[in-house]
């Protein structure tokens, strides 16, 4: 179970102190939690918060009930919480084998790495020894980093918006990948999206806006306003 | 041979005994072993210190090795190898030295190795350079490789100095016939007070050839180096140089790129890079569990691979 406690977050900026995020408290125990909401309404801030990255101005993050806001993010990492970028890092030099071994912790076979490639639809062998440069595509590369994030298999995982920077028709195919982690992994799974389709299968959603907490519920108490307001189109659109 | 000299052989050379086929072994100035093929020569040279080795043409899927090894502190060398590559060879020649000095004087490994490659010969060479010791003399090397590739000729050449190496100043010069390739492979690591520097010289001469020289390197601690190229299209050809650096510390790395076309048809590229580690990349790797030193040893060893 992961808990927010009157998180603050503020930056300084030309025009003085900006606050990113107001006071944001929520509990996650569910299986699937979607986040959503407009642009520029802290949710990536909220995600990388809770993998470390950075660090709230105040309040308190628990995971499981021990006090982590401290912890640094390898701390955080070995303690169950994993992370998969909004825009996955290149390495030049490093190979799809390479990440999935650092990533699962232990030097992994071409048939495991082939095994975990397929399960986000990757035709595995033509992986595994690319590098992970400009040389993949932003779908693959997509692909690639929840590969990572299954091969940790944690109690908590992280994805800030997976369907941003790739095209309709692979997102269709991710899609299917998140449901049917939603169906095999244990642990919680925290998603960052403006899609439909994601958030249809999430147990809750939280609506972020403006650094607050909009509302909570389930996607049958928060998808019709949502819809109402026709925005899933337009930010579609936007990340492309 | 004894314990040192066999780890500076397994550093540089990955040899555990004595290598198949044609080798000559250099220990402190002295040949310890040597030994040709039917396909292989290898010759002591009578004016100065070195040997030539001479491969007859259609000498198809041999290696030579031949290593250097300096153990004893204070020993300062100066060696000319001549490589005689017949027509049509396809051929692996390891080359390389391990200095270990672990006494107060300086020792110091200078290099001359030539290369004429026969028409449509092709050469795969390795080159690593390791230094070990904890003497306060410095292990010096300054290996220079001069490559004449005939038409047709390709030369595929990796060179890697890792570790140990105080001061090196490490010089390639080429000219290539019609049809002729060569391609270079640098992997440099510097650190501490070391100093390294890389000069290539490439001529490309002949219609249809290509040259495609790669530097990949990493100055860590209060290291220095510097990269020089110079391609010159001389003729229909094409050109590239690539010289990529991870800094560090408060490491110094230079880059002079440098290209003449003479030919309207020469078709020349270089890209040059420097810089950190990018915060991102660390943070990747972190989040997968990492500690931030980790984190930066898998990114320099997959950089550097």
């Amino acid at each position: 179970m992961l808990e927010l406690k009157n998180i603050c977050y503020e930056v300084e900026t030309e025009k003085g102190i900006k606050e990113i995020l107001k006071n944001v408290s929520l509990t996650i125990d569910e299986h699937f939690v979607a986040i959503t909401g407009p642009n520029g309404g802290g949710k990536s801030t909220l995600a990388k918060m809770i993998a470390g990255i950075i660090q709230p101005t105040s309040g308190q993050i628990l995971l499981d009930g021990e006090d982590i806001t401290e912890l640094g993010i390898t701390e955080r990492a070995k303690k169950g919480i994993s992370f998969a970028f909004q825009q996955p890092v290149h390495f030049k030099g490093l190979t799809v084998k390479d990440l999935i071994s650092i990533a699962a912790g232990k030097n992994m076979s071409v048939t495991d790495v082939c095994n975990i490639l397929s399960e986000v639809g990757l035709c595995a062998r033509n992986y595994v020894n690319r590098e992970i440069n400009n040389s993949l595509s932003g779908g693959e590369l997509k692909r690639i980093e929840i590969a990572m994030i299954l091969a940790r298999g944690t109690k908590l995982s992280i994805f800030d918006e997976p369907e941003a920077g790739i095209d309709l028709w692979s997102f269709n195919s991710l899609i299917k990948v998140f449901e049917k982690m939603r169906d095999e992994i244990n642990g919680t799974i925290l998603i960052i999206s403006h899609q439909e389709k994601i958030l249809e299968i999430a147990d809750k959603i939280i609506v972020v806006s403006a650094g607050e907490i909009e509302k909570t519920g389930t996607k049958e108490e928060i998808l019709p306003g949502l819809l109402y307001k026709a925005t899933s189109c337009q930010t579609l659109t936007d990340k492309q | 041979m004894d314990l040192i000299q066999k780890n500076l052989l397994a550093q540089i050379a990955d040899l555990h005994e004595v290598p198949e086929g044609a080798y000559n072994i250099r220990a402190n100035g002295e040949s310890a072993g040597s030994n040709t093929t039917a396909n292989i020569d290898i010759v002591k040279k009578d004016d100065k210190d070195g040997i030539d080795i001479i491969i007859k043409p259609g000498t198809k899927n041999e290696s030579v090795h031949i290593p250097v090894l300096l153990s004893q502190s204070g020993i300062q060398e100066m060696v000319y190898n001549d490589f005689y590559i017949g027509e049509g060879a396809n051929v692996t020649i390891v080359a390389g030295c391990g200095i270990h000095n672990g006494g107060a004087n300086d020792s110091k490994h200078d290099g001359i190795h030539t290369f004429y490659i026969g028409k449509n010969a092709k050469v795969k060479y390795i080159e690593r350079h390791y230094g070990s010791g904890d003497g306060n003399g410095e292990r010096i090397m300054n290996p220079e490789t001069v490559i004449h590739l005939e038409e047709g000729a390709v030369l595929e050449m990796e060179t890697t100095q890792i570790k140990g190496i105080d001061s090196t100043n490490r010089i390639t010069r080429g000219d290539l016939a019609a049809g002729a390739v060569l391609e270079v492979k640098e992997k440099l690591m510097t650190h501490g007070k070391q100093y390294a520097r890389t000069d290539f010289s490439v001529d490309l001469n002949g219609d249809g050839c290509s040259a495609n020289i790669i530097s990949r390197s990493v100055a860590k601690d209060e290291s220095r180096q510097e990269f020089f190229s110079n391609i010159n299209g001389n003729c229909v050809c094409s050109g590239h140089s690539e010289c990529d650096a991870i800094i560090m510390d408060k490491a110094v790395v230079a880059a002079s790129p440098q290209l003449t076309a003479a030919n309207i048809d020469a078709s020349l590229i270089h890209e040059a890079a420097i810089g950190k580690i990018a915060g991102e990349q660390l943070i990747k790797l972190m989040t997968l569990g990492l500690t931030e030193e980790e984190a930066e040893e898998q990114i320099i060893n997959g950089f550097l691979k």
